[in-house]
């Protein structure tokens, strides 16, 4: 179980490497790479073209959320592996943000647990996108899909 | 007891944190945010009723109901976008 929070780029395979290196119960290897995207459509239609993202980020509160949200997967899945590694700083087009991978016996449990990982993370670690556009700047509002994604996964 | 603002809130108080001492009436972070409403115009309209905002005392996040004893750092901030 890694979590870690930085202002520079990681590299997948090396991080994927780690991962697996001296664990052979891994069967299967679930990796999410989110990425900064050069428009962003709001309310499904209307676009702004980014120039650049700040993700600005809670020290301290982070890593215990992303612990928390980890140590959950651990909880619902039989895991052999997690890495999460989220970036904040300013970011521009094309850049990775984030890093989720699940290593797991089987792939059921990694695509599951991979994902949901990514919908916790964007519902409940404390960050948030800061929009560098032609018209200025403009933090990003919560999504209602992200809300909905992430209530999938809360046990009735 | 220290409090921090995040995202736009920040911006919009003006300040990123601030030391302040709590009246006895006090004591859960919704009468917290009641009372740091009336510091100044900035305040207001960030911590405004009906605003979308959040809290976390000690780095967990908290209801609004939430008590304040013994806690050392109250944070406010918007809905979370990151990933």
């Amino acid at each position: 179980m890694t979590v870690r929070v930085q202002e520079s780029d990681f590299d997948v395979g090396a991080e994927l490497d780690r991962l697996t290196s001296s664990n052979r119960r891994i069967g299967g290897l679930a990796v999410f790479v989110g990425l900064v995207r050069e428009l962003h459509v709001r309310e499904g239609y209307h676009r702004d073209r980014i120039d650049a993202l700040t993700l600005e980020h809670y020290p301290g509160m982070t890593e215990a959320a992303l612990e928390e949200i980890e140590a959950e997967a651990h909880r619902r899945w039989p895991l052999e592996a997690t890495v999460i590694v989220h970036r904040y700083g300013r970011l521009e087009p094309g850049d990775r943000i984030v890093l989720v991978a699940v290593g797991s016996p089987h792939r059921e449990a990694a695509f599951e647990a991979c994902e949901f990982l990514v919908d916790w993370l964007k519902t409940k670690a404390p960050f948030w996108k800061l929009e560098d556009t032609p018209k200025g700047e403009k933090w990003v509002g919560a999504h209602a899909g992200d809300d909905r994604a992430a209530a999938r996964w809360v046990k009735k | 007891m220290k409090v921090r603002y995040f995202a736009w809130m920040k911006r919009t108080v003006g300040l990123a944190e601030e030391e302040v001492t709590l009246p006895a009436d006090v004591t859960t972070v919704g009468e917290l945010v009641a009372w740091l409403r009336q510091r100044s115009g900035g305040h207001a309209e960030a911590l405004a009723e009906g605003a979308a905002f959040g809290a976390a005392v000690d780095k967990r996040t908290v209801p609004f109901d939430a008590k304040l004893a013994g806690a050392q750092e109250v944070a406010f901030f918007p809905p979370f976008t990151g990933g």
